[in-house]
């Protein structure tokens, strides 16, 4: 098996068929070094699907943090001569309802999206890898108290609970990012605690206690390490769903503020004009699913690369 | 019921030897509470090994050999298991009664422990030196690169071809043999005074089965460690043992100077196992098999446990439980460390 995946990497480059038994046979040494993140590496672009995803986020990211040198215009810039224009040379994706340019304020909406998406899911990991790593590793009645408060947060609806909290907080960037972690955290926390489950039982886990490793040392050191990529993966698929989570508070006018450039918001002010200046939502949508497809198409990749049992 | 019989200490032949053992193990209980009962796993072990010497556990799947072991190292599953009754005296010190912080820091400087299956026991997503360097760091507060260094010798010590280059490679990048060395270099690590391995070499083939063995005989003498081997294989012990004892049902069955078990065993049971030995001189024959199966724990037999399978069993043997008792010679002169737990001991040893 291990010279398997050792001669395939060099199978690349070397001769095909005919060349791998041999190497394979041959003493240890010599051969090609392959780390573990090489292999993940390799495997991952191997997945043209994944390498689509990544181009798609990398131009998101990309578009957020270059934003103010792309855009052509002030997306909060109001022409009240010139709504609702058709794309033309000078307004490439038209203008809106208070004739703010679409393109800008479609770049500018990727900032949005991004803190959201990855601040939110950031610390639903940071708190579903404590409570299942706690949950997981010390069972019993550990287990059965987190994963009950785990089970309440997952029993509310996304957006119904999320509405509320922002209700309570107050409208803005940080309530939604809050509130989309919190009804999040429970899923990274169950994925983590099952996996853990398995691990726990491994062999080198027993041994490393044998050796003298502490508590927290075998959870850092040899579960973490050996659960997480379930967590990984997840946490790469979940990012496009919270962007659109996000984008569908702002749509029912919960997220952030109307007058930011943001995707729901542009979508919550095409409404009124559906079927004469589609248009206006027609553009934000491609740039919703070009992103959440991208998000996915990532995270697929990264599950099926972090899986050992492919290696 | 049960015996607390201590085996006499003699001072043996192993050099450097004091009279505290490294390790004794005083009618040791351990039980696992399961859904259908408790299962009594060790049923009152007692046994001892001193500095450089060597005891193979002997004994079938479920004997009890490797949840004694577990028990002493401190690694027992628990719940379901515990040690419910009995001493383990490291260095004369009953490690029992320390707290699990104390138990955690004997662990690597003191005791260590080599596992079965090489592979699964080393973590797969870091490379061999990080591992062999964390034994210092964490230990020893070692920084990351004497860490390093030390773990380039100690793949030295244990003779992984071109050490300095394969430091960084990871477990699967190993053979059997290499990651099994790999294991004992871990072990090694802190210079342990006693070292318990697990079945080392089941997993291996028959040729790196004895280089290993070897390797970890010579350097059990190098450090004049105190070494527990349990294996289920009377050929691997042969050679790098001193004594042994076998283990059936939880309990220690007979205990003996490796040599004389060979000669002339004093229970069915190891007679019972001699004779399942392959041997090139009886071709042709039927290989002898003992009969039946290991007990059921949850309801181990009346009497003796072996006396469902027993060549010999009488009555007595399905009511009382036999006593591990000295072994003498036929003029009643002491055989040195010979016990055996058998009602007819003498029948069976003297013919």
């Amino acid at each position: 098996m291990t010279e398997l995946t050792k001669s395939t990497a060099d199978a690349g480059t070397a001769e095909p068929a005919a060349a791998p038994a041999p190497a394979a046979a041959s003493a240890e040494p010599a051969v090609a070094r392959v780390t573990q993140w090489g292999e993940i590496r390799h495997r991952f672009v191997a997945n043209k699907l994944a390498v689509f995803g990544l181009v798609l986020v990398l131009a998101l990211f990309l578009t957020a943090i270059f934003a103010p040198l792309i855009a052509p215009q002030d997306p909060y810039h109001q022409d009240l001569t010139n709504t609702l224009q058709d794309p033309s040379g000078e307004h490439l994706l038209g203008t809106d309802a208070l004739g703010r340019d679409q393109l800008s304020r479609i770049i500018y909406g990727s900032r949005i999206a991004v803190e959201v998406g990855l601040a939110s899911i950031f610390l639903a990991c940071a708190i579903g890898v404590v409570v299942g790593a706690l949950a997981g590793y010390f069972g019993k009645a550990t287990d059965s108290v987190l994963m009950r408060v785990a089970d309440v947060f997952f029993a509310f609806p996304l957006i119904i609970g999320a509405i509320v909290i922002i209700m309570a907080m107050g409208r803005g960037v940080m309530p939604v990012i809050i509130s989309l972690a919190v009804f999040s955290w429970p899923t990274v926390s169950r994925l983590l605690r099952s996996s853990i489950l398995s691990v726990r039982e491994a062999d080198y886990v027993h041994a490393a206690r044998a050796l003298g490793a502490s508590t927290s040392r075998i959870i850092i050191r040899h579960i973490i390490p050996n659960s997480i990529a379930a967590v990984m993966a997840y946490a790469a698929f979940s990012v496009g769903g919270a962007i659109v989570a996000e984008a569908s508070l702002s749509f029912l006018g919960v997220g952030v503020s109307p007058e930011v450039p943001e995707w729901g918001n542009m979508l919550a002010g095409a409404k009124d004009f559906l079927g004469v200046k589609d248009f206006l939502w027609v553009y934000p949508s491609i740039a919703i699913v070009l992103t959440v497809l991208g998000f996915v198409f990532v995270g697929d990749g990264l599950r099926d690369a972090l899986d050992p049992k492919l290696r | 019921m049960t015996t607390s019989h201590i085996t006499a200490e003699r001072p043996a032949a192993a050099p450097g030897d004091d009279e505290t053992p490294v390790l004794e193990v005083r009618d040791l209980h351990v039980e696992f509470k399961t859904r259908e009962g408790i299962v009594r796993a060790v049923n009152g072990v007692n046994y001892s090994v001193r500095s450089g010497e060597t005891l193979a556990v002997l004994g079938e799947s479920g004997s009890g050999k490797s949840v004694t072991a577990q028990a002493i190292m401190g690694i027992l599953d628990s719940p379901p298991g515990r040690v419910s009754k009995g001493e383990i005296l490291f260095r004369g010190q009953d490690i029992l009664k320390l707290s699990e912080e104390e138990r955690r820091k004997l662990r690597g400087p003191k005791m260590a422990m080599i596992f079965q299956d090489a592979l699964s026991a080393l973590n797969p997503v870091f490379s061999v030196g990080n591992q062999l360097g964390e034994m210092f760091r964490v230990h020893q507060g070692m920084s990351k690169k004497d860490a390093t260094a030390k773990a380039v010798e100690l793949m030295d010590r244990v003779k992984i071809p071109a050490a300095k280059a394969r430091v960084n490679d990871y477990p699967h990048q190993f053979s059997g043999g290499m990651r099994q060395r790999i294991m004992i270099a871990m072990a090694l690590a802190l210079e342990p005074d006693l070292i318990i391995a697990d079945e080392p070499t089941t997993a291996l083939d028959v040729t790196v089965q004895a280089q290993v063995m070897d390797l970890l005989a010579e350097l059990q003498q190098e450090y004049a460690m105190g070494l527990i081997l349990i294996t289920h294989d009377l050929g691997v012990v042969a050679d790098v043992a001193d004594k042994i004892a076998v283990m059936y049902a939880g309990r220690i069955v007979e205990q003996s100077p490796i040599h004389e078990l060979y000669k002339r065993p004093a229970h069915p049971y190891t007679r019972g196992l001699l004779d399942s030995i392959p041997r090139l001189d009886q071709k042709g024959q039927e290989l002898y098999a003992i009969k039946g199966l290991p007990p059921n724990l949850l309801k181990p037999p009346a009497g003796c446990a072996f006396n469902p399978r027993c060549p010999k069993a009488q009555d007595i043997c399905r009511t009382d439980v036999p006593a591990l008792v000295p072994v003498t010679e036929q003029d009643g002169a002491e055989l040195v460390g010979r016990t055996s737990a058998c009602h007819f001991w003498k029948e069976q040893i003297h013919g």
